[in-house]
C-alpha cells in the first residue's frame, strides 16, 4: 500500500444534536446525540453497551430488547431522544455477580438454550421482564411458548430456550 | 481414572460470556476513529447502467468517500470461482462494484464510506444512476427456453452448468422393471438468515504494514488467503479474525461478498478503521440464498418393492452467479439414492441463471431437496404397489453387512466416489415406528376422523456425506504458568460449541478438567493451516486432528513426569490436572511439569518453585535443551480423512390439517439419528433441534417471493416468515451410535442433519392425512395453506 496524504476526515455528521438524560443500568447518564439516533446505537456506540445485539431493525426478531421504565421494549424502534428520562435495564446488569450468573442465565447454561448467543440478551431480557411482573407466571408449555412468541433464535429451535424457562421458574421458586 | 468427558453433557465453556452480554460480535469490537459503510443497490433484477453521477454524496456533509467501480483498482473484477468444475460453461461470478450491467435487485452498485451508518446511507440515497432496464425471465423452465432473456450474453440459454452422472446400469434396470413411478418435486428459494447479519470491519496499520481484518466469516484463513492475494500484502501481514460470529448456516462461508474486499481496501485507502455491518433487508437482498430445485425422478421397481433402478433429472437455479461452483447441485445429485440399495443410478442436472441473489450452500446443501425427491418418490411407489411406507423402505435399506456401500459413478464433493461406510438404518426405522406408535396409528387415525380430525403419518429418511477433507490441524500446549490447556485450529465457530466439544477431547487425554481447556480458532495469528467451517465437518475433521495431537502430548507429558517423578511411564497417569505415580499419592502437578520441560532461569510462580523439587524432565547430557528437542508440552498435529463419512437419520411425525382453515400442525415429531459417536450429546441434540426447526420453517413457511420482475417482495422479517417458538413442536430426538469406521474417534459430522429429512416428512403426513377426502399429491415445499386449498378444490372439496 503506498503512502497517500491522509484525507481530511470530518469528526461527526451534521445531524442536529439533543441532548438526553437518562438512567442506564442504575448510573445516570448525559449525552449529547444526534436526533435520529437508535437507542440501539446510543447503548451500544455511545455507552459501549454491547450486549443488546441487533438482529433486523424493524421490530421483529426481539433481539435489541430492553427494559424501558420496567417494561421489555424494542430499543431499535425506539430513538434515544424519546428514551429521555427513561430508566433503561440492559443485559449488562442481570448478573447476579462477577462469579454468578441470574438463574434464568443459569438455566439457559443448564439447558443449552443458547448457541452462537445473538438472540440471548434479548430472549433473557424478554423473560427476565415477565419474570419481574407482578401476578401470575404461566409457566405451562403453552404459556412459556406465548413468553418466546416475540424473539427470533435461528439455532436453537427453541425446544431448549422452553426448557430454560421452565428451569428458570423452578430456580426461582416460581413453578 | 477421572470420568470419561467425551460422550458426556457437558455445559459449554462460551455460555457465561454470552449470557451477559459479553460477547464480542463484529459490530461490539470497538474501533477508534471508526468509519461507516452503506451500498447503492441495484433496483433493477437486469439492467444496463448509462450513468451514475455521485457528486451530491460526495458533498454531503460527514461523507468520506464514494467508490464506483471505477475508483477501487485491482478490485474492478470479477470475484474467484472458488470450486471449479468441467462442466461450468463460461461461470459467472459477481464484481464487487457493478460495471455497465446489473444482474439482481440488490447487486452493489457503489459503496459510500461516512462518519456513521445514518450519513452513509444519506450518501447512497444521493447517488443518481440512470438505468436502461432489460426483460427478465423469472421461471426457471422457461429460462432455459430459445430466446428467453438472458442474465449474462456470456451464457447463452442462461445454462450455467450440465452434468450426467451414472451409477451402474440403469437402462437395463428400466427395462426390466416390473413397476415405475415417476414424479416432478420442486422446493423453493430459501435463505439461512443467521440472526447476526454478515459483518466486516478493517483496520489498516501503515507503520507495521498490516491489515487486520475482523470478518463474521466461516473460513477466516480462506478469506486471509484470498485478501493477500489480491492486494499483494505478505501473507504474514494480513490477520482475519472471525470472533463470535452470530449463525452462518453456510451464508458466511463464501468468499469474497463485495464488501469483503472493498472494506478492507477503503481502511487502507483512508487510513482509518472502516466497518460494514448489514442490515436485515440487505441481507436479504445480498447474501447467498439457496433450494430452488425442480427434479423429475423415476424409480424402476420388482413388484416385491425392491427398487432397481432410479433417473433423476432437475434443474437447479444458481441464481445469478455461481461462485461456488455446482456445489449444491452435486451433493443434491450424489445423495438422491438416500439410504437404499439402488444400485442403478442416472442423475442429470443443470444450472440455471436467473436474475436473484446468488445461491451458494445453505444447511443442508442440496440435500433437502434430493431426499424430498426420493423421499416422495418412495412414498408413491408404496402406495402403487400396496406396500406400508415402512416395509418398502425396509426393504430397500443398505444393510448392516453391507458396508462399505459403494455407488461407483458418482463423485461426491470431496470429488471420491461415494461411498457409505456404516450404519443400521432398519434399526433406526424401527426405532422411528415405535417411538411414534406406528403400529397403532391406523387406528388413532380413524378415531380422530370420527371427531372430525385429519392425522397424517409422515415419514422420511436420509443420508449425510460428513466430514469433508481436505484435512484440518490442531496444536495443543499445556501453558506453564497456569496448566491450562491451549487448543488451537483453523475453524471459526458460529455456536457449535466447538471450544466445548474439541476441550472435551482434550480433556480426556490430559487429566484435565474441559473447563481448564481453552480453545482458540477463527484468528489466523492463533493458526493458519486449515480449510473452514462447513459441511459437518468441524468434529470429524478438527476433532481428530487436536485428538491426535493431544495423544502426543500425553506422550511428552508422560514421558517428562515419570522422569521427575522417577518412575517409569507405565506407572505414569494423567488425571485432576496432574500426573501421578498409580496406587500412590505422589503427583506433580501438569503446570510443574510444563515448566519443568521449559528450562528457563526464572521461576514465576509456585508450579516453577515446585517443579524444582522433583528430577529433571528429561533424561539426556549436554545443553539444557537436549538436541533434537523442543521445549515445552506442545505438538501440532493434522487429520485429513480418507473419505467422507456418512450419517444417517429417521424422521416420523404425525400431523393435523385442517381442511377448512388449511392449517398443517405437527402433533408428534420423532428424529432418529446417528453421527457415530456423540462427543457432547447435549450439543448434538442442539444441533440436530436447530436443523429440524429451520426444517420446519422450509416444510411450511419460508420462501422468497421473488416477483416477475424479479423483485423480492419479502426482503423483512415482517414479511418472510420463520418459526417462532409457537410453531416449533416438542421432538423427541433419539439416537444411534454406529462408529465411523473411518477416524480415530469414530464421528461423524452432525451440524446440517437436522433440516434434511423434515420437508419430505411433512408433505408425506400432509398428504396421509388429507387421502380420504381424495388424491391428492403434495409435493413442492414450502407447502402453505394456498397449496392445501387447491388441492382440495381440485378434488371437490
Ligand atoms: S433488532 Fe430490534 S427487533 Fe430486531
Ligand atoms: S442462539 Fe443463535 S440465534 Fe439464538
Amino acid at each position: 500500500m503506498k503512502r497517500t496524504i491522509k484525507p481530511s476526515i470530518p469528526e461527526r455528521s451534521e445531524d442536529p444534536l439533543i441532548e438526553v438524560s437518562l438512567t442506564v443500568n442504575g448510573e445516570a447518564v448525559t449525552r449529547k446525540v444526534s436526533m435520529r439516533m437508535l437507542l440501539s446505537d446510543f447503548l451500544r456506540h455511545e455507552l459501549g453497551l454491547t450486549g443488546t445485539h441487533v438482529g433486523c431493525e424493524h421490530g421483529v426478531c426481539g433481539c435489541c430488547t430492553v427494559h424501558i421504565d420496567g417494561k421489555a421494549g424494542r430499543s431499535c424502534l425506539t430513538l434515544a431522544a424519546q428514551a429521555n428520562g427513561a430508566d433503561i435495564r440492559t443485559i449488562e446488569s442481570v448478573a447476579t455477580s462477577e462469579t454468578v450468573l441470574h438463574p434464568i442465565q443459569q438455566a439457559f447454561k443448564e439447558c443449552h438454550a443458547l448457541q452462537c448467543g445473538f438472540c440471548t440478551p434479548g430472549m433473557v431480557m424478554n423473560i427476565l421482564s415477565r419474570f419481574e411482573e407482578p401476578g401470575p407466571l404461566d409457566l405451562s408449555d403453552e404459556g412459556i411458548r406465548d413468553m418466546l412468541s416475540g424473539n427470533l433464535c435461528r439455532c436453537t429451535g427453541y425446544i431448549n430456550i422452553i426448557a430454560a424457562v421452565r428451569r428458570a421458574g423452578e430456580l426461582t421458586g416460581r413453578t | 481414572m477421572s470420568t470419561r468427558s467425551f460422550g458426556a453433557r457437558v455445559e459449554r465453556n462460551v455460555d457465561p460470556k454470552l449470557l451477559r452480554g459479553e460477547g464480542a460480535f463484529i459490530d461490539d469490537i470497538p474501533l477508534a476513529n471508526v468509519l461507516h459503510t452503506a451500498f447503492l443497490r441495484s433496483p433493477h433484477a437486469r439492467a444496463r447502467i448509462k450513468s451514475i453521477d455521485v457528486r451530491a454524496a460526495k458533498q454531503h456533509p460527514g461523507v468520506v468517500a464514494v467508490y464506483t467501480c471505477d475508483d477501487i483498482g485491482v478490485l474492478d473484477m470479477a470475484m474467484p470461482l472458488l470450486i471449479p468444475h468441467p462442466c461450468m460453461k463460461n461461470p459467472q461470478t459477481q464484481r464487487p462494484l457493478a460495471r455497465d450491467e446489473v444482474h439482481y435487485v440488490g447487486q452493489t452498485i457503489a459503496m459510500v464510506v461516512a462518519v456513521d451508518r445514518y450519513t452513509a446511507e444519506d450518501g447512497a440515497g444521493l447517488i443518481e444512476v440512470e438505468y436502461e432496464p432489460l426483460p427478465v425471465e423469472m421461471d426457471m423452465e422457461k429460462a432455459l427456453a430459445p430466446g428467453a432473456p438472458l442474465v449474462h450474453e456470456k451464457a447463452p440459454g442462461n445454462l450455467a452448468a450440465h452434468f450426467v452422472q451414472v451409477c451402474g446400469k440403469p437402462d437395463d434396470a428400466f427395462a426390466r422393471a416390473e413397476h415405475i413411478v415417476k414424479i416432478r418435486v420442486q422446493v423453493d428459494r430459501s435463505t439461512a438468515a443467521p440472526m447476526e447479519c454478515r459483518a466486516i470491519a478493517a483496520r489498516w496499520d501503515a507503520v507495521s504494514g498490516e491489515l487486520t481484518v475482523w470478518d463474521g466469516t466461516q473460513a477466516p484463513i480462506s478469506v486471509r488467503g484470498g485478501l493477500a492475494s489480491i492486494f499483494a500484502l505478505d501473507e504474514d501481514k494480513v490477520r482475519v479474525i472471525a470472533p463470535d460470529v452470530g449463525g452462518g448456516f453456510g451464508q458466511k462461508v463464501l468468499f469474497f461478498y463485495p464488501d469483503e474486499l472493498l472494506v478492507p481496501m477503503a481502511a487502507m485507502q483512508l487510513g482509518r478503521p472502516v466497518k460494514y455491518i448489514e442490515d436485515r433487508r440487505e441481507n436479504f437482498l445480498g447474501s447467498s440464498q439457496e433450494r430452488t430445485q425442480i427434479h423429475e425422478i423415476e424409480l424402476a421397481a420388482l413388484k416385491t418393492g425392491e427398487v432397481i433402478g432410479l433417473r433423476d433429472s432437475f434443474l437447479h437455479d444458481t441464481g445469478a452467479y455461481i461462485p461456488y461452483g455446482i456445489a449444491v447441485a452435486q451433493v443434491a445429485s450424489t445423495s438422491i439414492a438416500g439410504p437404499y440399495r439402488i444400485p442403478n443410478i442416472w442423475v442429470e442436472f443443470k444450472a440455471v441463471y436467473t436474475p436473484t441473489v446468488q445461491v451458494t450452500p445453505y444447511r443442508g446443501c442440496g440435500r433437502p431437496q434430493a431426499c424430498f425427491a426420493v423421499e416422495r418418490a418412495m412414498d408413491q411407489l408404496a402406495e402403487e404397489l400396496g406396500l406400508d411406507r415402512f416395509e418398502i423402505r425396509k426393504r430397500n435399506f443398505i444393510g448392516v453387512d453391507q458396508f462399505p456401500y459403494e455407488r461407483e459413478g458418482l463423485l461426491f464433493a470431496d470429488g471420491l466416489k461415494v461411498t457409505l461406510d456404516s450404519g443400521q438404518y432398519a434399526k433406526a426405522l424401527g426405532m422411528a415406528a415405535d417411538a411414534l406408535g406406528a403400529s397403532s396409528f391406523a387406528a388413532d387415525q380413524a378415531a380422530a376422523r370420527a371427531e372430525g380430525k385429519y392425522l397424517g403419518l409422515g415419514l422420511a429418511c436420509y443420508v449425510e456425506g460428513t466430514g469433508l477433507g481436505p484435512y484440518e490441524g490442531g496444536h495443543v500446549r499445556i501453558h506453564p504458568i497456569t496448566g491450562k490447556v491451549y487448543v488451537n485450529t483453523g475453524l471459526s465457530t458460529q455456536g457449535q460449541g466447538h471450544d466445548t466439544v474439541f476441550a472435551q477431547i482434550v480433556s480426556d487425554q490430559l487429566g484435565v478438567k474441559p473447563e481448564d481447556v481453552i480453545v482458540v480458532e477463527g484468528d489466523t495469528k492463533a493458526f493458519d493451516w486449515g480449510v473452514a467451517t462447513f459441511a459437518s465437518r468441524a468434529a470429524v475433521v478438527s476433532g481428530n486432528a487436536i485428538h491426535k495431537t493431544a495423544i502426543t502430548v500425553r506422550k511428552k507429558t508422560i514421558t517428562a513426569a515419570a522422569n521427575m517423578l522417577e518412575v517409569a511411564e507405565d506407572e505414569v497417569e494423567l488425571r485432576d490436572g496432574a500426573a501421578w505415580v498409580i496406587g500412590s499419592n505422589r503427583f506433580v502437578p501438569l503446570a510443574a511439569v510444563a515448566t519443568a520441560s521449559n528450562p528457563l532461569r526464572y521461576a514465576f510462580n509456585e508450579a516453577a518453585q515446585a517443579a524444582t523439587q522433583f528430577a529433571p524432565a528429561s533424561k539426556h547430557d549436554g545443553p539444557p535443551l537436549g538436541e533434537g528437542t523442543a521445549p515445552g508440552l506442545e505438538a501440532t498435529d493434522y487429520y485429513s480423512p480418507p473419505a467422507s463419512t456418512w450419517a444417517y437419520g429417521v424422521h416420523a411425525a404425525i400431523v393435523e390439517v385442517d381442511p377448512g382453515t388449511c392449517a398443517v400442525k405437527i402433533r408428534k415429531y420423532i428424529c432418529i439419528h446417528d453421527c457415530g459417536n456423540m462427543i457432547n450429546p447435549m450439543i448434538v441434540e442442539g444441533q440436530v433441534m436447530g436443523g429440524i426447526a429451520q426444517g420446519i420453517g422450509g416444510a411450511l413457511y419460508e420462501r422468497l417471493d421473488y416477483q416477475p420482475d424479479g423483485n423480492l417482495a419479502n426482503a423483512s422479517f415482517m414479511d418472510f416468515l420463520m418459526p417462532y417458538a409457537t410453531e416449533i413442536p416438542d421432538v423427541k430426538i433419539l439416537h444411534l451410535e454406529t462408529p465411523s469406521p473411518l477416524n480415530p474417534l469414530g464421528v461423524k459430522g452432525v451440524g446440517e442433519a437436522g433440516c434434511i429429512a423434515v420437508g419430505a416428512v411433512v408433505a408425506s403426513g400432509v398428504e396421509d392425512a388429507l387421502k380420504q377426502l381424495g388424491p391428492m399429491k403434495f409435493r413442492h415445499v414450502p407447502l402453505t395453506p394456498t397449496m392445501i386449498s387447491d388441492a382440495l378444490e381440485s378434488v371437490g372439496h
